[in-house]
């Protein structure tokens, strides 16, 4: 195989790749279906029926692309400077726990107040979990691939430890908290629905990250430092303060997902509060290329095939866990296809 | 304090720790491979995950524990072709290429577990591997239970590590993969297939994979669990920087790693009064501060992470 | 296609010992050779000569396999090859030492001379000692084989190279601009070792764009420009200012340029500067210099006696052991680019495109990467004055680019090398420091950049120039220094320095030559 590099392509171009790979990845689902056995167009039906066919699973569909949104921005915003935080998971725990002590323990203040609180816990305590890989990047020139992994696994243990202690709910032999206060939770916004203010508090976060991306010196220097630290350095710019402002801003967003199923979904702090949301911000922040607007539509994307699995595995009898094979399918086609955008590829037989 | 300095108490231990550590020696010895030829394998912790899944549906279905192993095996070398197609010749990241493998992988055996098996309440269960005693050393006092008395698994981690060595050190293909992960430039040069290389060290590191991830289903517990790898992948990852890249040391962290997981375990029961979960982060957290330790002097080898393209000139 | 005439009699009624022809090479847009004819023939050295660009190194990739024509045939022996890599050469009993070293620097002489050359499984290492040994005695090219080829000088990493492709048993011998890296004694060692090979009936192709090199060592000289044949020569035919008129196709002005007029107070001054280098080893030992302001000093040397590491402190990128460094008068913090930048120091790296540049960003951010913080209104980043900016810089510059918005990835060599200048000398600078500016580009980029800088001396800039090319020096410098194992071996006034003395002190030879 001969790969060469091509002249760049025009931005349309660029603009389709996304939703080359998310029709291609929609495709090769079929192939996981047939071997469940499930009835192809049944499946591709009860999918988007379930996702998108009803007022209610359409507001489910965005009220589980809310925490997928977080995950997605904080990762996208951590690759741009290449810092790979694979510990979205980790700091939405964190976050979550945040948020969990300060709604279980509201303070008597007027409820959006509160809610301002549990928000700012959130984002703090994921931002901070995040920092400490950074810190051991720039610090000590640890890999940050590897920490952030561990340091999810670190937090996972850290949560089962708080809620078979302190954080327990009494009485119960469970790992389950305390209900969040009343005045903490997040409201709903639409009747008849899940819809909920973490929405549009992620729709916020996009418009905030594009903002700092475009139009912010330290967007810039953020960009800069991903591309080649070395040269940023020359330029003058302190590249492990970008670093570490990169992975508070990571963390935090990722935090916010935490935030949100503690006082939205939940209104308790469980152990399995998050199926993996950290993971699959990976996906949807590669799909989206890294690009908050991208990211959004590819969480929104993730969202469907998340929801749509739920009604599919009940008409059909396919596994709910095809939603994780095409989550792993559309990594790595949307990874395929971005090549084909910069390389030409020939087969050659000599 | 007494109940620690019995004999049976460190004999426990120590097998113990033989049992934890060799998923992560054979995924260590993986890593490797695939590293020393200039490859992050980050899709180590879904390719274990598949290994341990497609073994134990294997000697499910077959009834032979050696199929599952060598079933396993083929798993790890086919995600790991996989990997080498992405990674290798298209060029794609190592980083997002290896964990799209992981998150691929980890979906897809769930998804053909679930398929497999269903939901049962009580979830199906294998005859796991048995203990087998070299005569004469598990004799010995201690250590003999401990070393000697383990599963056949366990033994072939422990020899596969001297011959990993030797592989690297001591034979021409050894040099011409090392070469290769330092500068694939020189190796290109004096004839090496760098992209060939390259596959057939992830294929090789595949295979340990896999069967590191079989051990985990058939022998040192007889189900399949989501969670069953937990991590262990990643540790391999950190132990392969922690031995600064030589199968030997990395064989030592990850003995270090399952003394301390085994450490862990045994505390707990002794009814310490430091509550279990945070035991539970003792291994991973002296991972992380072991990796801090060695920053210093650990260098990778230096054509890690880039893809391998002869120089387009413009 | 029509080959130039030429005279070279001693070759009529030789077959070639590798023939070459038609040869067509095209990247993405960029033909790099056009329809050449190359032949080479036995026991002769034959010098490739062009300059930056022309295609010497793409031609003879090809030859090595490591690179397909797209066109054309090649011959060795006689019998027509198909080469797809460097394995195929190799049988072929090709070997090329290329510019960029294929060493491991961890491994020892002795692995990297081994590695994949086949010969059973297991290593036999007594076996390939004494083979390397043998080598070693019949060439004169002496190198311990335990030692760690990072530890050698590049004159014994040279060697190794060549070693390796003796012990291939090549034949024919490609070597790709091999003085570029040595000092004048080396250099007089390599061409021993290259005439003895000749004198063995092995082949040589001696790729270079010294000229002076080239009519001293090459029995015939094929000259490259812009992809295709210009002329072939026999040296002896020849001389230096038509091989000149030749690479580049028109008469080159022969002149130096005059002298500085306005000197000032020193504007940039070194004192007692000690660097160690990535190995911890010191690489600048107490290295005091000052430069005026409307003077450019010439810093000569070969590389890898300190520059880099000089220039990396001089950037703020290596902490100094000791020492400082002061910017008109004021004591420059270390290690901090950011303050060079402030105090207005033009930096022109070594490496552009790893060190000075953000190729995947466009060319109007690489442009700002300095000073992108001045350019906010309201907080935010203002991108219409960025654009401004950029456009005045592209236009004052000549910047060949599609718009300033185009990546700079797209850009030639000599463009991203005007970016450069562009961000650093535009803002009148109060002192620059250039390391080695002109590396890698074609004559009329280094044309250019020599203008630039000579401009930045008319405004009274401070300029340390630090080049491996002495011909640059010569063009210059006002006054010129030589760096040697991290000390100043000399300096002297432009009208006092002779190219011998330079030479001299170049190789560390430090008593003035008569």
């Amino acid at each position: 195989m001969i790969v060469s590099k091509r002249a760049p392509l025009p931005g349309w171009i660029q603009l389709l790749v996304p939703v080359g790979a998310v029709l291609a990845t929609l495709l090769l689902s079929a192939i996981p279906i047939l071997i469940a056995g499930g009835d192809l167009w049944l499946s591709y039906v009860s999918l988007f029926r379930g996702a998108l066919g009803t007022r209610y699973n359409f507001l489910e569909t965005c009220v589980k692309a809310a925490p997928l949104t977080f995950t997605g921005l904080a990762v996208a915003f951590a690759f741009r400077a290449k810092f790979w935080n694979i510990g979205a998971e980790g700091q939405l725990l964190a976050g979550a726990i945040a948020a969990a002590w300060v709604g279980i323990y509201a303070p008597p203040l007027p409820k959006a107040l509160v809610l301002l609180l549990v928000c700012a816990a959130g984002f703090l305590a994921g931002g901070a979990w995040a920092t400490i890989p950074a810190l051991l990047k720039t610090k000590y020139r640890v890999d940050d691939v590897v920490t952030t992994l561990l340091l999810n696994y670190v937090m996972w243990h850290l949560m089962g430890y708080l809620l078979f202690g302190p954080l327990q709910m009494p009485g119960s032999s469970w790992p389950r908290s305390p209900a969040v206060a009343e005045i903490a939770r997040f409201p709903v916004l639409l009747i008849r629905s899940r819809f909920h203010l973490g929405i549009v508090i992620a729709l916020v976060a996009v418009l905030v990250v594009w903002f700092v991306n475009s139009k912010t010196v330290f967007g810039y220097q953020s960009r800069a430092v991903g591309v080649n630290p070395r040269a940023a350095a020359f330029g003058g710019i302190n590249v492990n303060a970008v670093i570490m402002k990169t992975a508070l801003l990571s963390g935090g967003l990722a935090g916010l997902a935490g935030v949100g199923e503690v006082v939205a979904i939940h209104f308790h702090l469980l152990m399995d509060i998050s199926p993996g949301f950290g993971y699959s911000g990976i996906v949807i922040a590669m799909l989206g290329r890294l690009h908050p607007v991208g990211t959004v539509l590819s969480a929104f994307f993730f969202s469907v095939i998340i929801v749509g699995a739920q009604s599919m595995s009940r008409l059909t009898g396919v596994p709910t866990y095809i939603a994780e094979v095409i989550q792993g399918m559309a990594l790595i086609v949307m990874l395929i296809a971005l090549l084909l955008t910069e390389y030409r590829v020939k087969a050659v037989r000599d | 304090m007494e109940q620690i300095m019995t004999t049976a108490f460190i004999t426990g231990l120590l097998a113990a720790m033989m049992r934890m550590a060799t998923p992560i020696i054979f995924g260590t010895l993986g890593e490797i491979l695939c590293e020393r030829a200039g490859v992050l394998n980050l899709g180590i912790e879904g390719i274990m995950l598949m290994g341990a899944m497609t073994g134990f549906l294997t000697t499910l279905t077959t009834g032979s524990l050696w199929l599952g192993v060598a079933a396993a095996a083929l798993v790890g070398v086919l995600l790991s072709l996989f990997m080498a197609f992405l990674a290798v010749y298209l060029g794609l990241s190592q980083h997002v290429s290896g964990l799209g493998i992981t998150l691929f992988s980890t979906g897809l055996a769930m998804f053909i577990y679930r398929l497999a098996v269903g939901s049962p309440v009580n979830p199906p269960t294998v005859r796991p591997f048995t203990q087998t005693a070299i005569p004469f050393l598990s004799e010995l006092p201690v250590v003999g239970p401990a070393f000697f008395n383990q599963y056949v698994l366990v033994y072939i981690a422990l020899l596969l590590v001297p011959l990993v060595w030797i592989l690297l050190y001591r034979t021409s293909w050894g040099l011409a993969i090392r070469t290769v992960g330092e500068n694939p430039f020189a190796a290109d040069t004096v004839g090496i297939d760098v992209n060939l290389t390259r596959t057939l060290c992830l294929a090789a590191g595949g295979a340990l994979m896999g069967v590191g991830g079989a051990f985990l289903t058939l022998a040192h517990q007889n189900m399949f669990l989501i969670d069953v790898v937990g991590g262990r992948g990643w540790i391999a990852v950190a132990m392969v920087i922690f031995g600064n890249w030589d199968p030997a040391k990395g064989m030592a962290g990850a003995m270090i790693f399952g003394f301390l997981d085994a450490l862990q375990l045994r505390l707990q029961g002794l009814g310490f009064n430091i509550p279990f979960h945070l035991f539970l982060i003792i291994p991973y957290l002296m991972t992380v501060v072991a990796l801090v330790g060695v920053s210093r002097r650990a260098a990778a080898p230096a054509g890690l992470l880039k893809p391998y393209r002869r120089e387009e000139k413009g | 296609m029509s080959r130039p005439d030429i005279p070279c009699t001693h070759t009529e009624e030789r077959t070639p010992v590798v023939e070459m022809r038609s040869i067509r090479k095209t990247f993405l847009d960029v033909v790099a050779n056009r329809d050449v004819d190359f032949a080479l023939y036995e026991g002769e050295i034959c010098a490739l000569l062009g300059e930056n660009g022309a295609g010497k190194t793409t031609l003879m990739n090809i030859l090595f396999g490591y690179y397909a024509a797209d066109g054309g045939e090649i011959r060795i022996g006689g019998e027509k090859v198909s080469l797809s890599s460097p394995r195929d050469a190799i049988a072929r009993r090709v070997g090329m030492v290329h510019q960029h070293f294929t060493l491991v620097p961890s491994q020892t002489v002795l692995e990297n001379t081994v590695v994949g050359s086949g010969g059973g499984f297991f290593l036999d290492m007594g076996k390939a000692r004494r083979k390397l040994l043998e080598l070693q005695n019949r060439f004169g090219l002496h190198v311990d084989p335990d030692a760690p080829v990072w530890t050698l000088p590049i004159g014994g990493q040279q060697k190794v190279e060549i070693l390796k492709a003796l012990y291939r048993n090549a034949r024919i011998l490609i070597l790709d601009e091999p003085t570029a890296v040595l000092a004048p004694l080396e250099t007089k060692e390599l061409f021993a070792t290259l005439r003895a090979l000749a004198a063995e009936g092995c082949s040589v192709v001696f790729i270079s764009h010294k000229l002076y090199e080239v009519m001293e060592i090459a029995d015939r000289v094929v000259v490259l420009s812009k992809g295709a044949v210009a002329a072939e020569r026999a040296t002896r035919d020849t001389n230096e200012r038509e091989l000149a008129n030749l690479m580049v196709g028109r008469e080159l002005e022969e002149r130096r340029h005059a002298g500085s007029k306005n000197l000032g107070d020193p504007a940039l001054e070194i004192r007692s500067l000690s660097i160690k280098n990535d190995k911890g080893l010191e690489a600048v030992k107490e290295l005091s210099l000052a430069i005026r302001s409307g003077e450019i000093l010439g810093m000569a040397g070969v590389s890898g006696n300190g520059q880099r590491e000089l220039a990396e402190a001089l950037f703020g990128l290596r902490v100094p052991d000791g020492g400082d460094v002061l910017l008109g008068g004021e004591p420059l913090p270390p290690g901090r680019p950011k303050a060079a930048v402030d105090r207005k120091m033009g930096r022109i790296p070594e490496d552009r495109m790893t060190t000075g540049l953000l190729l995947e960003l466009t060319v109007e951010e690489n442009l700002v990467l300095e000073n992108h913080a001045s350019f906010r209104s309201l907080g935010m980043l203002d991108h219409a004055a960025i654009g401004r900016h950029a456009d005045g810089l592209i236009d004052e510059f000549g910047i060949k680019t599609d718009g300033r918005r185009a990546v700079a990835r797209t850009l030639s060599g000599g463009n991203l090398q005007k970016i450069i200048l562009a961000r650093e000398l535009s803002a009148s600078p109060r002192a620059v420091v250039a390391a080695q500016p002109t590396r890698g580009l074609d004559v009329g980029a280094i044309e250019y950049v020599h203008k630039r800088i000579l401009e930045a001396r008319r405004s009274g800039a401070a300029i340390l120039l630090i080049s491996e090319d002495l011909d640059e020096i010569f063009l210059l410098a006002d006054r010129i220094a030589v760096m040697y194992e991290g000390r100043i071996m000399g300096v002297a006034e432009r009208d006092e320095a002779s190219r011998e003395q330079v030479g001299l002190w170049m190789s560390g030879v430090s008593e003035p030559c008569a």
